[in-house]
């Protein structure tokens, strides 16, 4: 290699840290914090080097319930999911094969929609039921997160499997149904990763809607956490600690996942 | 009668059925309840039952300064936002964009701000914001600058919302514009370069042109998103100092949750509904352009 050739490469490398740097440090910094006693995060000029301690963990763990957090937003997530894909899937399928244009718009609505012009309504049906604080109520609030984002991505995947295989399917005497489940699902399995990691991933993230229809019984982390600073004096280290938990199982679900959420995040400006 | 061939007979009916009987109870019910109680002027605390005032509700909502401050502050916030993370997404994805050692985990590394709880982010941010102990003004003061008070001051606090949601949100423009130029074919830039034009008449003649359905796209989507902004500006200021970044969003969670006034609250939701409304119906016919 000249050394033309290697000056360009580093120039090169030099511009790409400037891009990675400034997105990690936040994160790499919240970590760091989350492993500082009280005494080592207040201390300014920031400290670099410091003893790290795991308190902060167990307080979130032990004085705060974050298990029990954890498992509801879990159960949530989880559940939220799993309907939005039995309902999504066949009217995504429905949307690729038969062009319901009217019911495309529909959903794109349902997707773009602040949150905030339905949680007034929602509230005020819930409390009527005495579902504030089940998981029922949040479960179905976040199916309205979810729909959106499988069908949204579904669509496009149908619309490229090829009709020949259905129609040869048809011509053996299968129905719609049967074709639908045994020959399209099972082709489309990269989009049903990838509605499915992003639903969750929603889900788990979403604040709005626990805010106002969770109180004890059924608190999400998103809560929890920022229930964490309204005390009147912020323990930062516990605080950061409760961010790492939070945060965590979205970043591996991210690297389990990867090319299939970057498709699924610009799918909506890329077409499929 | 929902024997198989019933179903098999009306699958374009029957496969959206759900669907769509789950968003018109969930989506379009609450949308048209709202619709009904902006023409009251239902205020939970007042005890008495809502009343039809007609349009008087919306007339006292226009007569509200508050009302119009957070209308300009949610554009504010947006176009700042939506603007610099289209020019700065589009930098680093010309800088990504080609083979090398690590694309993987610098592609990785984009994808962790958006997949971070915005509510943790935004707690976060606080602290980095905190005027005697954050990382912010340490920064400031390394490079040799005073001292900023951020989220607290009130002409600072909404440009220092845009930087979280910039540090969020323009990996997704990035991600995005990488797509669109992968896309690309290769012919207009081998004669470009025959022709002997330079890197920066190929970018403003051939890339730019090229790639502006895609960037047209994301701008209108992310700048739907950034009017929705809600989880950090809660989390980190609550719509303070004073109301100095209460947008839309806060505007109308307050009116609904904190004082009660629901007739009010509902017509602030319905603007918001037809700004999204109007958006919405922009990106479905960019989205058929892209499709042809």
């Amino acid at each position: 290699m000249t050394t033309k050739k290697i000056v360009t490469k580093l120039i090169f490398y030099i511009l790409v840290l400037f891009v990675v740097i400034p997105i990690l440090f936040p994160l790499v910094w919240i970590f760091i914090s989350s492993i500082k006693t009280q005494v080592d995060i207040t201390a300014y000029p920031p400290k670099w080097v410091f003893t790290p301690t795991l308190q902060n963990y167990s307080k979130v763990f032990q004085e705060q319930n974050f298990l029990k957090f954890f498992y509801n937003s879990t159960i949530v997530g989880v559940t939220a999911v799993f309907f939005s894909l039995i309902l999504g899937l066949p009217a995504a399928y429905s949307i690729a094969r038969y062009k319901q244009e009217k019911l495309n718009l529909l959903i794109l609505i349902a997707r773009l929609m602040p949150g905030i012009a339905l949680l007034l309504p929602w509230y005020l049906l819930f409390s009527r039921l005495m579902l504030i604080d089940t998981y029922i109520s949040l479960i179905l609030s976040h199916m309205l997160i979810g729909l959106p984002i499988v069908v949204w991505i579904m669509t496009s995947f149908f619309a490229s499997v090829p009709l020949e295989i259905e129609e040869s399917a048809r011509v053996d005497g299968a129905t719609h149904q049967r074709t639908f489940i045994s020959i399209v699902l099972p082709v489309s399995t990269p989009g049903i990763v990838t509605s499915t990691t992003l639903a969750f991933l929603f889900s788990w993230n979403n604040f709005m809607f626990s805010q106002v229809l969770s109180m004890e019984r059924t608190k999400t982390l998103p809560i929890a956490v920022y229930n964490f600073v309204s005390y009147a004096e912020v323990d930062w280290g516990a605080v950061m600690a409760a961010t790492v938990v939070i945060i965590a199982p979205a970043i591996v679900l991210t690297m389990l996942f990867q090319k299939y959420v970057v498709r699924g995040l610009t799918m909506g400006a890329v077409k499929g | 009668m929902l024997d198989s061939s019933f179903i098999d007979r009306h699958t374009k009916i029957l496969f959206p059925l759900p669907a769509v009987l789950f968003v018109a109870l969930m989506m379009v019910f609450p949308v048209f309840y709202t619709f009904t109680i902006s023409f009251s002027n239902w205020n939970l605390t007042s005890g008495l039952p809502p009343q039809f005032v007609g349009f008087k509700t919306y007339l006292s909502i226009l007569q509200e300064s508050r009302f119009w401050y957070a209308l300009g502050r949610t554009f504010y916030f947006t176009v700042l936002a939506v603007t610099i993370e289209t020019v700065l997404g589009m930098i680093w994805a010309l800088i990504l964009n080609r083979e090398f050692l690590g694309k993987n985990l610098a592609k990785l590394s984009l994808l962790l701000p958006m997949v971070s709880t915005p509510v943790a982010i935004g707690i976060a941010w606080t602290l980095f914001y905190e005027p005697t102990i954050g990382l912010a003004n340490w920064v400031l003061q390394s490079a040799g600058l005073a001292p900023l008070n951020w989220i607290a001051d009130k002409q600072l606090v909404i440009p220092s919302l845009v930087i979280v949601d910039i540090w969020q949100w323009t990996p997704m423009m990035t991600l995005i514009m990488l797509a669109g130029l992968a896309g690309l074919s290769v012919e207009p830039y081998e004669s470009a370069r025959v022709d002997g034009a330079n890197g920066i008449q190929i970018f403003w003649r051939i890339t730019l042109p090229m790639v502006s359905p895609v960037i047209l796209t994301a701008v209108v989507l992310r700048s739907i998103d950034a009017l929705k902004t809600y989880d950090i500006i809660y989390a980190m200021t609550n719509g303070g100092p004073g109301f100095a970044s209460e947008t839309l969003n806060i505007y109308a969670y307050n009116l609904s949750f904190n004082y009660f006034r629901l007739g009010h609250a509902s017509v602030v939701l319905f603007f918001l509904f037809v700004v999204v409304m109007i958006l919405s119906y922009l990106v479905a016919k960019l989205r058929q352009r892209l499709e042809e």
